[in-house]
Order: C-alpha cells, then structure tokens, then sequence
C-alpha cells in the first residue's frame, strides 16, 4: 500500500503516510484514498507523512497544493512532516514552506498517529 | 559536430506513465559507473521525470507515442541527456517555461517541471515545433570526488 491513512477523533486529525516514489504514475492512487478520509471526517488538520518517501516530482508538489486547497476550504491546515533531504529540496523550490510548515517530529504518540 | 561519448545508450518506450520509474532507474543505472553523489543522482533522476512525464501528460495527451532517451557520458564527468518525443509540441517555449505556467491546472500540475529541470542541470535546452514534437536536453557535470570521501 503507497498509503495508510488514519484519523485521530480526539485532534480531528487525518495523517497520511505515504510510502514509496510520488510521481505522475502514483499521484492518483495517493491522492483517492487521503481525499475520502478527509470528506468522511471534515478534520482541522492534515499531516502529510513523507518519512517513506523515495523519491517526488512535481507531481508531488501538485499533490501538496491540492490538498492543500480542499483543507483550505474545509478551514483546516496541513503539516509535512518527515522528508528527506531530496524530497526537502524539491518542497523548497515549489516554495511548499509558503503553504504549510514542514517539520521533522521523531516520535509518535498515538498508534499510528503523530500528536503534535 | 557532434562531440564523442565515452558512453551512450539510446532507449525508446510508450508514453505509459508506469515508464516514468523505468526512465529514472536506466538513467541512473547507466551514469552509475560514474559514482555520482547522492544528492546528484536524486537531481538528475527527478529532471528525468520531469521531462519523461511531459511527454506522457502533454505531448501525447489522449493517445500513447513513443518516447526517445538518449544518455551519453562525455568527457569531464558531464551527462547529456536528450528526451524527445514525436507529440503536440509547444507553441511558445519561452512561455512554456516560465515557472507556473502550466496549460493542466485542472489536472493538479504546478507548472513546475521546467523550473525544476533547469535548477537540477546545468543547461537546459528545448525546442519545439507545433505538431511535431519537441526535443529537451539537459546537461550536468558531476563533482568529481576523491575516494577518501567516506560515502561507499
Ligand atoms: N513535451 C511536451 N509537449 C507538449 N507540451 C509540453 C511538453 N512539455 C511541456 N509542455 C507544455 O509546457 C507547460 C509547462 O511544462 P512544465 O513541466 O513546466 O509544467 P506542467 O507539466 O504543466 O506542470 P508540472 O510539471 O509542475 O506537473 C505544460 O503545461 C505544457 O503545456
Ligand atoms: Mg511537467
């Protein structure tokens, strides 16, 4: 699975972790299943875990301001958390820092979750 | 004229979007006798797929054609990488590659390929013709690195 998605009632948080390469050929299947979690919930807050993520395009970087967008409309926020350098250097070209933070948390403190 | 490789290959495939992966990993496999730096091989492969997703997203939107790849290993540690396809072509490249022009907005594309693969190379050159196709070349020199430089 290129994503496990969970939410959090108690912070009305949806986290997405995704996994493996993001680009033109794997957006959609990454995008469909974060999309249905946040219209089934309406949350406050999206966290973007891109701590298994290989590799990412500007397919990814599409992926970013599309959610982006929709929890913008929900007036809700989202957070990247985790990504490595090579992933970090193609956020800070699209200027991703512009829409959300992009933090590095290290522990988690609900299954599968991460409590900020 | 044409300067000689030290190493070239020449790869051709349909524009299916599953062959974005497979465009990244024969570049990177081919320019790994080269022993690139990490954070190079990432660059060059993320240029790769920006160029190689252009021709499956635009120039043969709707349809599938054939994508061309041509990597060469030139002298001084440089890669030369050209992407062609036989697609819609661009009618204003210049345009075209102002950073967020993109003509998909709908289809969640930044407009960011371009941008991307000419602050990942060293020279990008395009050109294009109008129901012809268009032709992206991408130059990188490679640091060169002592062996003393701890990565394996
Ligand atoms: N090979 C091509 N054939 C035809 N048109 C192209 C080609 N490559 C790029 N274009 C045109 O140039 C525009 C800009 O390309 P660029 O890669 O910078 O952005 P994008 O593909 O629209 O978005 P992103 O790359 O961020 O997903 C495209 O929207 C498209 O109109
Ligand atoms: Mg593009």
């Amino acid at each position: 699975m290129p994503v496990s998605v969970f939410y959090d009632a108690s912070t009305r948080t949806v986290l997405a972790e995704l996994s493996g390469d993001i680009d033109h050929c794997t957006a959609r299947g990454l995008r469909t299943p974060v999309d249905e979690e946040i219209l089934k919930h309406l949350p406050l807050r999206l966290i973007l875990d891109f701590e298994k993520v290989g590799f990412m395009d500007s397919s990814g970087i599409g992926l970013i301001i599309g959610r982006y967008k929709l929890m913008n409309d929900l007036g809700g926020s989202i957070i990247a958390v985790n990504p490595s350098p090579e992933v970090r250097k193609v956020m800070d070209l699209a200027g991703v820092g512009r829409l959300c933070s992009i933090i590095y948390q290290k522990h988690r403190s609900f299954v599968g979750g991460i409590k900020l | 004229m044409k300067e000689s490789s030290l190493n070239e290959m020449t790869v051709q495939f349909p524009s299916l979007s599953e062959n974005e992966r497979f465009a990244r990993l024969a570049v990177s496999g081919f320019i790994s006798s080269l022993d690139p730096a990490l954070d190079e091989l990432s660059e060059i492969k993320t240029a790769v797929s920006e160029a190689v997703t252009n021709c499956i997203v635009h120039a043969y939107r709707d349809t599938v054609g054939i994508i061309s790849m041509q990597v060469r290993i030139l002298e001084g540690m440089r890669v030369y990488i050209r992407i062609r396809d036989k697609g819609c072509g661009i009618p204003d490249v210049a345009q075209a590659r102002t950073p967020l022009f993109t003509t998909a907005p709908d289809e969640e594309r930044a407009g960011l390929g371009f941008a991307i693969m000419e602050s990942f190379t060293d020279r990008l050159r395009v050109t294009s013709r109008e129901g012809k196709g268009t032709t992206v070349t991408m130059l990188r020199t490679l640091r060169t690195r002592k062996p003393a430089d701890g990565e394996v």
